[in-house]
């Protein structure tokens, strides 16, 4: 139990023990003895409840138990002589769980053992409520108690109201207590869902209890069961639909398909994509993870038919298959050179659900056309063979270029028909208004780190309304406080710095991405000055930011050319949605393995990649590596193919990571010295593996 | 002399001591002389146990406050023989006794209450009379309720909860939430200078400490008025004649928390003995019984002997005329000896001079009403912290309600207890009245000012009607001791606790048997558990 301190055994204990150890084995080899023949008389079954009350732990003794007791029910039910009534039975049983209980109530075998005989139809909820009571006034957070207490209910229909009073006199009593915390949101969260009397209007239930649990939050800050139903609360309050928030094309676009080889100078007044197939990849981006976008959710309506039948891709999908960002690939009609307009409609029809089971039901649509220029086959060659230098002098601001100002203007333009987007309500923003305000009143008087982290939350969560359009848009989006509040909290709490790091850097990417004028400033246009004769990137530099992971992609989607060296990147996660990038620098940042490198797979444009400087290597245990794809996962049983490598059995042994990273990229470029892992051994690896790598750690490889 | 003469003659006739009187540190010290060996006689004039400590059916009540109110009765002077007797006086610790009556009710049902002379008064579940108790296994003779709740006046006459423990810090609705950071926060700071000592000067006064706490207004009345219990304004230093420095506040804090908890059935930190206060002293007196000390009711003492000389003391002479000598003897706070000593004899007492005001006195008042001051609450205790009540409030105003439930009154009625220090009986009723004003709706007719009778019906559907209601003035005079072999034990003081009383009582004893042991510990366990029936079980 908690708050009670051990004491080291004396000898006379330390005897005893051994003496009823001994008891206990005697007890156990004649239980297994039984169990074995299947003997099940009175003598048998008084042993095995000798043996379960001194050891509730013994869980074929259980087993046994269940046997014994069908075993009699069924000899009951065969009207055999002198058999027990199925009643007396199973009062047994339930009497010898309480005792076994009595000896430890935190015995998973006893506790399952007394529902398989309430399974049974038997005992009174009253005499289960009462044994309940017993139990959770010796330990008011006993999580076994709590758990069976959700049985009880379940099985003896009482009212989830009642128990939600329950929950509120075990809070009262004492507040630090999980189990009750985290029984009340199971329960708030029924009586939400079936609209219960009292519990139709959720910005009202949600904001009554924001002020019981701030009660405890305040009265000590320092125990964390509070916080974490806050945290619940204000899971439930930011709840909404999943938005339809970005596009790749842009709403509005032109877009130029160039076959084979685009334009030496292509008018930057287009966004240009090079493709050997005549397909452009088309990606939608949610507000959260999704699933459900398919053929009969979205239309696409295409002046050259194709548009039914097309394949949707969840791009990083989780386990169970949601996703932010979701790909197809349309095809340009093979004959044709004309410019088409496309149209993209978004949850037309319903079916676009979020993880937490919300739907996606306003439509939507975006339109844009494409076209496709004429090829000139020289110019293939001349590109190719150039190196990417990444100079800071090949990189023109976007404010050189007025023509070009405006095109990255309606890029980073979220235009979506917003007037469609569902509104927060009101009272939701007053809410998390409300709990603004009153952290700043604790964190006044209390220098609290948790107080600080939900402060940040609470903030980020207001400016995300404020960007997903509520209706109080008089209201700008703040971050600097929240990134002063993250950078205090990396202080205040050393160990847990890289969590604090990872919302710093969605915060400060937010901050860069969400407004035009922000976001402009770190665009522009790279053309290779060496050689002018290569066509130009459209650019985005994040360089030197401190930033340790990726986010706010859906303002990036148009990019080709990205810089994100000189930070402190563990994860590349969410570059995955980046479909147009040719040309990712990653130097000089923290990626320790290559199987952190994983999205990049999925980036079929990829030609330039520069990983030097980074930890790969350095760190003889990769914790990353057993969430990634390896030969040992059956998933890749069949990929794993020893081909060309069947001579080379020990290289690829050494490098399979590598392998599986880079044997689907189309790389040109690539960079990788400066990591640990980088030798000749490697180059030579990697060299076989990539025919179409023309430059290695800044030299030719041919 | 009828009745005298029906009780048979005490034996023996010496005793080592001679306690007259049944109240508390009476009872206490016959208790604790007997356990220690001694030969104890134990007498009291009233035919009840308890004296100024009892517990009393309302018409007893009612007329031991009037018999006790006159002015002092002299005995018969029978001075002869061969030594000298001084007749021994009583003198009225009662004045000013006021009784309203806006029902019959209570009085014909006056069997059915049990009223504390000496109220409000209870217990803190670690205190020393609680230790006493169980280590004298007296609590094997009592029964405790808990006293479920406290509330404190928040203005405007609201009664808002007293948040003195994390989970009512947790639950009260009168805080805000900084404040609730602050209150816990303090308490935390506490049980750290508890634990781990502090820098800190210890000796200025509490208030000074809890400022430099930063605690606003509001929590600092809380703490000293309603956890740590101040008598005084401690707001106001220069009239505060009790101001509690910032070792004891800290060890009030202490004492209150480590009572919260103490047993398992009270809710609270505070119990209340069912059958009333009187139960203590009979506990007393049966554990004195036990060891051998004799009881003898409806004894008076006549006179004091002394010997020829005049000087020492000798024996009484009871009112049966028995004379019986001791060592020494011990009495009430209410009885004197009067000033006509023969030329020559000591008196070190002072105070019996010079009366009264030194020492300030006690307004007390008890109502009846059929309903709860606060619905939700049976018994609880509530506080008028100074200047709550009126601007010149300078003392505070405590208030112990009682339900059925601790058998005090018939079901559904409800005994309410207040006392307030005061220099004066004019101020102690202003203070009384003003609080009884602020929690019961008085019927018109009885009211003495207009405008409190207005201000009574706003909220009159809300409170309990008076029925009936007692206030009476009490004084605190003490008696340091007389002559080396007669002490007066201490009076019923101001305090909701008895622990100066059992300080008193245990330093009388220590003088009367300097090499005795005040209740040899005996062999009990550590822990102690309040079962079922809210016992205190060793």
């Amino acid at each position: 139990m908690h708050g009670i301190p051990r004491k080291a055994p004396t000898q006379e204990e330390r005897d005893d023990s051994s003496l009823r150890a001994a008891k206990l084995r005697d007890l156990q080899s004649q239980l297994l003895h039984f169990h074995h023949y299947k003997i099940y008389t009175k003598e048998a079954i008084e042993i095995s409840a000798k043996l379960l009350e001194s050891n509730p732990e013994h869980y074929t003794g259980w087993n046994y138990r269940k046997l014994a007791v069908q075993h009699l029910l069924d000899r009951h039910q065969e009207n055999e002589v002198d058999s027990e009534p199925p009643q007396s039975v199973l009062d047994g049983e339930l009497i010898l769980v309480e005792n076994a209980l009595k000896t430890n109530f935190k015995a998973y075998g006893a506790w399952h053992h007394r529902k398989w005989v309430l399974s049974k139809g038997h005992s009174s909820s009253d005499r289960e409520l009462r044994l309940l009571g017993k139990f959770q006034k010796l330990d008011s957070r006993n999580f076994h108690a709590w758990n069976y207490r959700r049985f009880i209910t379940e099985l003896k229909k009482i009212p989830d109201e009642n128990e939600l009073q329950y929950t509120t006199d075990m809070i009262y009593d004492n507040f630090s207590n999980y189990s009750a915390w985290h029984n009340r949101s199971m329960l708030l969260s029924k009586l939400l869902e079936k609209r219960a009397k009292g519990y139709e209007k959720t910005e009202n239930v949600l904001s009554e209890e924001f002020e019981f649990v701030r009660n405890a939050l305040f009265t000590d800050p320092d125990d964390q069961s509070g916080w974490f139903y806050y945290l619940w609360l204000l899971g439930q309050t930011l709840k909404r639909e999943p938005l339809f928030i970005s596009s790749s094309p842009p709403h509005g676009s032109n877009l130029s398909i160039s076959i084979d080889n685009p334009d030496c100078q292509p008018p930057f007044s287009k966004i240009y994509h090079q493709s050997k197939e005549r397909t452009f990849p088309l990606i939608l981006y949610f507000s959260e993870a999704v699933e459900g976008v398919n053929s009969s959710t979205v239309t696409v309506d295409f002046d050259y038919d194709g548009g039914d039948g097309l394949i949707w891709h969840p791009l990083s999908a989780n386990k169970l298959g949601f996703s932010q960002a979701w790909l197809t690939y349309i095809k340009y009609p093979h004959d044709s050179l004309e410019s088409c307009h496309v149209k993209v409609t978004i949850a037309q029809f319903p079916g676009i659900i979020s993880s937490s089971g919300m739907p996606c039901s306003q439509p939507c649509f975006i339109s844009f056309t494409a076209s496709v220029r004429s090829n000139n086959q020289e110019h293939s060659e001349v590109q190719t063979t150039h190196k990417i230098s990444w100079n800071v002098e090949n990189f023109k601001a976007h404010s050189t270029h007025p023509e070009d100002a405006n095109l990255l203007a309606s890029l980073c333009k979220l235009d979506i028909t917003k007037e469609n987007r569902p509104t927060t309500p009101m009272l939701c923003m007053e809410t998390i208004s409300n709990e603004i305000a009153c952290s700043r009143e604790l964190l006044s008087s209390s220098n609290c780190k948790i107080g600080k982290l939900t402060l940040a939350r609470l903030l980020v969560a207001h400016n995300t309304l404020i960007t997903y359009g509520c209706m109080d848009s008089g209201t700008e989006a703040q971050y600097e406080e929240i990134l002063a509040l993250y950078h205090d909290l990396m202080k205040m709490d050393p160990a847990h710095v890289g969590y604090y790091e990872d919302e710093y850097s969605l915060v400060l990417m937010k901050q860069l991405t969400s407004n035009t004028e922000s976001l402009l400033k770190l665009c522009g246009n790279y053309q290779e000055l060496s050689s002018p004769s290569i066509s130009s990137y459209t650019s985005v530099q994040l360089k030197g930011l401190s930033l340790s992971r990726v986010s706010c992609v859906e303002h990036l989607l148009w990019v080709q050319m990205l810089d994100l060296s000189h930070n402190k990147l563990r994860s590349i996660e969410g570059l995955e949605a980046l479909q147009l990038l040719s040309c990712l620098k990653l130097s000089n940042n923290r990626l320790s393995s290559f199987t952190a490198l994983e999205p990049l797979k999925m980036l079929k444009s990829l030609q330039v990649l520069d990983v030097s400087y980074n930890e790969i290597g350095s760190h003889s245990i990769d914790t990353r590596r057993y969430m990634c794809s390896s030969p040992l996962n059956s998933r890749l049983g069949s990929e794993w193919q020893l081909k060309r490598f069947t001579d080379e059995d020990a290289d690829l042994k050494h490098f399979w990571d590598a392998y599986l990273l880079f044997k689907d990229l189309n790389l040109v470029q690539l960079d990788i010295v400066g990591n640990a892992v980088a030798d000749e051994r490697l180059k030579a690896f990697l060299v076989k593996l990539m025919s179409a790598l023309k430059w290695f750690d800044g030299e030719s490889c041919h | 002399m009828d009745e005298t003469t029906l009780f048979p003659p005490i034996e023996p006739s010496n005793f080592d001591l001679i306690v007259v009187g049944t109240g508390l540190p009476e009872s206490i010290i016959a208790a604790a002389a007997s356990a220690a060996g001694k030969t104890v006689l134990h007498l009291d004039p009233n035919p009840f146990y308890g004296t100024h400590s009892a517990s009393l059916p309302l018409d007893d009540f009612i007329s031991f406050l009037r018999s006790h109110s006159e002015s002092p009765s002299l005995q018969v002077q029978t001075s002869d023989d061969d030594d000298v007797s001084i007749p021994l006086a009583t003198r009225p610790l009662y004045s000013n006794l006021e009784i309203n009556l806006h029902s019959s009710e209570p009085l014909e049902n006056s069997n059915k209450f049990t009223l504390d002379l000496g109220a409000p008064c209870a217990f803190l579940c670690a205190d020393a009379m609680i230790d006493l108790i169980l280590k004298t296994g007296i609590n094997q003779y009592m029964e405790f309720k808990s006293v479920d709740s406290s509330f404190v006046s928040g203005g405007a006459g609201k009664l808002e909860s007293v948040p003195d423990s994390r989970s009512a810090i947790f639950k009260t609705r009168s805080l805000l939430g900084p404040e609730k950071y602050q209150l816990m926060n303090f308490f935390k700071h506490v049980q750290g200078i508890l634990e781990n000592g502090s820098e800190e000067d210890m000796e200025i006064p509490f208030v000074d400490f809890l400022t430099k706490r930063g605690l606003s207004q509001k929590l600092k009345s809380i703490i000293l008025y309603t956890i740590a219990w101040a008598d005084y304004d401690q707001g106001k230093l220069e009239f505060c004649k009790d101001v509690i420095t910032t070792r004891s506040g800290i060890n009030r804090l202490a004492l209150y928390h480590s009572s919260i908890g103490r047993f398992s059935n009270a809710n609270g930190a505070i119990i209340y003995p069912i059958y009333g206060q009187g139960e203590l002293s009979q506990a007393f007196c049966r554990r004195a019984a036990v060891k051998g000390c004799i009881y003898v009711l409806r004894m008076p003492v006549i006179s004091v002997l002394m010997d020829k000389d005049g000087r020492t003391y000798q024996g009484v002479r009871l009112a049966s005329g028995q004379e019986l000598s001791s060592t020494l003897l011990i009495l009430a706070p209410s009885f004197t000896i009067p000033k006509s000593l023969p030329p020559g004899v000591e008196v070190t007492n002072s105070n019996h001079k010079s009366p009264s005001n030194a020492e300030g006195k006690v307004a007390r008042g008890i109502c009846i009403a059929k309903n709860s001051v606060k619905p939700e609450a049976a018994n609880c205790l509530v506080f008028f912290p100074p200047r709550s009540l009126y601007p010149e409030q300078i003392t505070s105003v405590r208030v112990l309600q009682l339900s059925s439930n601790v058998g005090v009154c018939p079901s559904k009625t409800f005994v309410t207890y207040l006392s307030a220090v005061c220099d004066d009986s004019v101020e102690g009723k202003k203070l009384l009245n003003a609080a009884i004003n602020a929690l019961f709706h008085i019927a018109v007719s009885s009211s003495s000012e207009n405008n409190e009778i207005d201000n009574l019906r706003e909220h009159a559907e809300e409170k309990p009607c008076l029925l009936w209601s007692a206030l009476y003035i009490q004084d605190l005079t003490k008696f340091h001791g007389a002559f080396n072999s007669i002490k007066f034990t201490p009076m019923p003081d101001e305090h909701l606790h008895y622990d100066d009383i059992l300080d008193a009582t245990e330093k009388l004893f220590k003088e009367l048997f300097p090499n005795e042991d005040f209740f040899a510990t005996t062999s009990t366990s550590d822990e102690q558990h309040l079962d079922g029936n809210t016992e205190l079980d060793p």
